[in-house]
């Protein structure tokens, strides 16, 4: 008997419902009508296929053909990934540019790597070893900051019978490795599917901080290299600009930027600045080293859903080879928006707030992907993968359930303050609501590349922190006039932690970037003004000459001391001393 | 190919089931003849084998199931362009409503549009000078921003969206400008006043409006923005004009929005609103932009108001996401009398940084502007703090920025209405208010532009 060729009985926006379809599997991919747009099957009822299209559906209708691929979606990972900027599906930007023009049209196909670009292939092996999954072959170098290392993918393991140096495509043969008698290719480019985690050997506790360069998160609400957080707060108060800074300066060695259901206007300003900017630690551009999905708010909405993934595989991918990766989902809200799009339209029945029940299942599933690992691979490398994750919840209230489902698997939470973004305290992440649980996982390596005074002077900033919120309560009562000169103290000082460390300029060309032994210094002045002042006081110094000392200003100046220009801390320092002479 | 039924199966509220179709498509335009000999129009919202779900765009007033012909027109819905749009006035349905011939059509575009490729966008950095000062100064709007006024009942939205209409431009250039604008929803008087604006002043030579009523059809609503976007979208990128989109009022397109996704049946989220009510708004909105390589741009504007003065209602909330930031509109200073009254605190402009400085407005902009908010601040904390201890109990500092914030909103904030100020004179006003301020409470200034701007009288 001749099997049916599938055809479309139903169209409901990006929905499509296919009859036909014996054989297709879930997450299948598909291509409907002869216009061939993509989708991919969200469930299966007897010989009836459900399947979301992840491009606009109009002019398409019942009895148009489905071609099934019997393929999940993958995303192609090899080298050229890096500096690339893809759609929802890793279809690669600039080429759907060069196909339709400034505005994207539909069914366009396009490979995610360049399949004819030649690359120099150094060969790490030599004919005669034995390799198996996750044992790297060769190297690539694919920018001047990223050695893309080939790895033996999943399943194929054997004896090298031929390698060999050269320029080779991501399609043609670099090695062959003996199986069984058989014989396998192996290539550089790989595909994996985008809903499947990628396998390592070992996942173990974060040790090291991801430093990103703002004083607020590195100091006070750090996040470790293998580590998750998240950034809710409404709009306005400053998400995208906080992750555009830490995309920026964080010491990871790749960055996968996934701008989901955002705006068009910040991604071209991400595509138009990374080019530009250059790394704080190598002076390459940080393009580089970035990997961008962008999947504005006018793209089709199930290409919004697919985003995520496809970003957190490629930079699994990364991992695989050993490398720090950090990803960045903004907005992670966007994307449970896409997830109740479909399931609405798949007629589930709804959780809470329309979402679907599976809705915290899905988020704990992406953050899991995280963590510090040793991969797969005789050599042992250990790679990490970070998440930060942007929440936009509606009103910024965050008894949403995105936010609370989100707040349930991330250990760092960074809580965006409307109040604090109307006084334009930028970073406008609130102190009294944020919370890190990497505080004790990151000691040692303070302690042993900072100095261990950080740890306390830390504490003790955030304890005049609390305690300034109770005076200032207490303050609105009463008067400040009536709370003791050592409390007074408190509230000047804190005062300074908030306006002079903790306030930090993303737009000015110093003050956007601190290091940690910056930071220290920084923090090491404050509270030496601190210790000094209360000492002078119980000596019954005027708490008016305390106040307004002149070194204060200077104090408020410590941001913008270049980063090569340390020794100035410690001047600043001796003069403090001095002026209470 | 023209396929017309007899099977209309029955019809609920905007939805019409029409029933024994074939080879129809998804988003096609449709045209119902009523028995009467009426034509209206609609588009297919769903399709299974034999049965099409259309969703009318004019109401289903005197629609039978029995005598009604519908038409499937085999396209999606299109907007007729070529440069005559320019001064001319049409319904919300993009028929002509200025007695005007119709529109010999240059070319046919599908009203939804495609959305424009993240890589082929440039950044907006073109300083816009609206000559309102808490704009200006303080919410700098660029080319190819979009930029809503929230605004609630009884507010003057209206009036500072045709001021900025009136007095828009970017400083030291001449180029092609033209104005779009969409009326959806609002009263009869409301829209006469935009367009007796628009005709004094002579600016309907480069304007084309949409209107749709209050008491026209409220489904029409949804199709208005898109007309005005896609006339916009082809005098900006195929004719390199700088077009302005003025929306008004959101909130009535919205309702809409919830009135078809009702009646679907659709699962509603929050309010009643459908799911995709954010997905649905980004589509109108992202369409704003520059794009490289094109001289032209689209600059979008819309306004509306928010249900009981609340920033958290989904409309607000959710064109707050998709927004390059927002204008708010404050009834406290309405009640003070202050015209326009901008309540700069919560307002924003995402896009300022990029279009202000050096040899755009001026260097110190940024700074002031930051050290403006920041004290602007504190002076209103310091009025809480009055009210409830009294001025008396405030410290010598807190009652400095008491009356910062006094002088602030009455000679920064407020203006006339037909007050144009330069990017100069707002910021002039600015530093005269700083002045008041001791200078070393200015942390936000650099050390430079104080000794440049905060001596000199």
């Amino acid at each position: 008997m001749m099997t049916k060729q599938p055809n479309i009985i139903k169209v409901s926006g990006p929905l499509v419902v296919a009859k036909h379809c014996q054989g297709a599997k879930m997450y299948d991919m598909v291509r409907v009508s002869d216009k061939r747009l993509i989708g991919e099957i969200l469930e299966l009822k007897g010989e009836l296929a459900y399947i979301q299209v992840y491009e606009e559906t109009s002019g398409i209708g019942p009895g148009e053909p489905v071609y099934l691929t019997n393929e999940p979606l993958s995303v192609e990972l090899g080298p050229g990934l890096a500096s690339s900027i893809y759609d929802g599906i890793q279809r690669p930007l600039n080429l759907l540019r060069d196909k339709s023009g400034d505005f994207i049209s539909r069914g366009l196909d396009v490979a995610g790597l360049d399949h004819q670009r030649k690359w120099h292939f150094y060969p790490a092996l030599k004919a005669g070893e034995q390799v198996n999954p996750g044992d790297i072959v060769g190297t690539v170098d694919e920018t001047p900051l990223i050695k893309h290392k080939i790895m033996v993918p999943l399943g194929v393991s054997g004896e090298i019978v031929e390698i060999k140096e050269g320029d080779f495509n991501v399609t043609e043969s670099v090695a062959r490795i003996k199986h069984d008698a058989k014989i396998k290719d192996i290539t550089m480019l790989q595909r994996w599917p985008v809903r499947k985690e990628r396998p390592v050997k070992e996942k173990f506790a974060p040790l090291e901080p991801l430093t990103t360069g703002q004083r607020v998160i590195d100091t006070f609400f750090p996040i470790a290299k293998g580590g998750t957080a998240c950034i809710p707060g409404p709009f306005g108060a400053g998400k995208t600009v906080t992750m555009h800074e830490v995309a920026k300066w964080s010491d990871a060695q790749i960055i996968v930027y996934v701008a989901c259901g955002e705006r068009g206007n910040e991604c071209a300003d991400l595509l138009l600045s990374f080019p530009e900017l250059k790394d704080p630690r190598t002076g390459r551009p940080l393009l580089e080293r970035t990997v961008i999905v962008a999947n504005t708010s006018n793209m089709p909405v199930a290409a919004r859903e697919a985003s995520i993934y496809t970003g957190i595989t490629i930079a699994e991918y990364f991992r695989d080879m050993g490398y720090s990766v950090a990803v960045m989902a903004d907005s992670t809200s966007r994307w449970a928006e896409a997830l109740r799009e479909m399931s609405g339209r798949l007629e589930e029945m709804p959780g809470e707030e329309g979402y679907p029940a599976y809705l915290s299942s899905r988020i704990a599933e992406f953050y899991e992907r995280a963590g510090k690992v040793t991969c797969l691979g005789k050599d042992s490398r250990s790679g990490a993968l970070s998440i930060m994750g942007a929440v936009s919840p509606p009103g910024g209230d965050i008894s949403d359930p995105v936010v609370q489902a989100t707040l349930r698997v991330v250990k760092v939470f960074w809580g965006l303050d409307d109040k604090l973004a109307n006084s334009r305290h930028f970073p406008a992440i609130n102190w009294l609501l944020s919370y890190s649980l990497y505080h004790n996982n990151l000691r040692d390596f303070l302690k042993d590349n900072i100095c261990e005074e950080f740890i306390v002077l830390k504490r003790e900033a955030m304890r005049l922190l609390e305690e300034e919120a109770s005076l200032l309560e207490i303050a609105r009562l009463v008067g400040i006039e009536s709370l003791s000169f050592e409390d007074r103290l408190v509230l000047e000082v804190a005062k300074s932690i908030r306006e002079d460390f903790l306030h930090q300029n993303a737009f000015h060309e110093v003050d956007t970037y601190t290091s940690l032994k910056k930071q220290y210094l920084m923090l090491k002045v404050v509270m030496l003004y601190y210790a000094l002042s209360k000492a002078k006081l119980k000596e019954g110094v005027d708490f008016e000459k305390i106040v307004g000392l002149v070194v204060r200003e200077k104090i408020s100046r410590l941001k913008y001391i270049p980063e090569g220009n340390l020794g100035e801390f410690i001047k600043i320092e001796e003069e403090l001393r001095k002026s209470y002479a | 190919m023209l396929r017309e039924y007899l099977t209309v199966e029955s019809v609920s509220g905007p939805l019409v089931v029409v029933g024994k179709t074939e080879n129809i498509k998804y988003a096609e335009l449709v045209e119902v003849e009523f028995s009467d000999g009426a034509v209206r129009r609609g588009k297919v919202l769903e399709i299974s084998e034999d049965k099409a779900l259309v969703q009318m765009f004019e109401g289903t007033l005197g629609l039978d199931v029995a005598g009604s012909k519908v038409r499937f027109l085999g396209r999606t819905q299109e907007l007729a362009v070529s440069p005559d749009l320019v001064g001319r006035i049409f319904d919300g349905a993009g028929r002509p409503a200025d007695k005007g011939p119709d529109i010999i059509a240059a070319k046919r575009l599908d009203i939804n549009g495609n959305p424009i490729n993240p890589s082929s966008r440039a950044y907006p950095s073109e300083f816009i000078q609206t000559g309102v000062s808490t704009i200006d100064g303080m919410n700098p709007l660029v080319r190819g921003q979009k930029l809503p006024i929230f605004s609630a009942a009884g507010l003057p939205h209206a009036r500072l969206a045709a001021q900025i209409a009136r007095q828009a431009k970017v400083l030291g250039k001449n180029e092609a400008f033209a104005v779009v604008f969409a009326a959806m929803g609002i009263t009869f008087e409301e829209s006469d006043f935009f367009i007796r604006g628009f005709r004094d002043t002579g600016a309907i030579e480069r304007s084309t409006l949409f209107i749709n009523l209050a008491n026209d059809p409220a489904i029409e609503r949804i199709s208005t923005p898109r007309l005005a976007l896609t006339c916009a979208e082809y005098l900006a990128f195929d004719l390199d004009m700088h077009v302005l989109v003025i929306l008004v009022d959101m909130t009535f397109y919205c309702e809409s929005l919830r009135e078809i996704s009702a009646a679907r049946k659709e699962i509603p989220g929050r309010r009643g609103y459908p799911g995709y009510l954010y997905t649905d708004l980004a589509t109108l909105y992202e369409r704003a932009g520059r794009i490289k390589g094109k001289p032209g741009s689209i600059t979008l504007l819309p306004v509306l108001t928010m249900p009981e003065d609340d920033k958290t209602h989904p409309i607000p909330d959710l064109t707050g996401y998709i927004t390059e930031g927002q204008i708010i509109l404050s009834r406290e200073l309405h009640r003070k009398g202050i015209y326009p009254p901008v309540d700069v605190l919560p307002s924003l402009s995402r896009l300022k940084d990029k279009g202000i400085g050096s040899q755009k407005t001026r260097e110190d902009h940024s700074d002031v502007l930051n050290q403006l908010f920041a004290c602007y601040a504190k002076g209103k904390e310091a009025r809480e703090l009055a009210v409830i201890l009294g001025e008396a109990a405030l410290s010598d500092l807190d009652k400095l920025y008491l009356k910062f914030a006094s002088n602030f909103e009455d000679s920064f904030v407020r203006q006339e209405e037909s007050e144009e100020r330069s990017i100069e004179e707002t910021l002039g006003i600015g530093w005269s208010l700083l002045r008041e301020i001791p200078r070393q409470e200015l942390k936000r200034i650099r050390e430079d532009y104080l000794n440049r701007y905060y001596a000199v009288e």
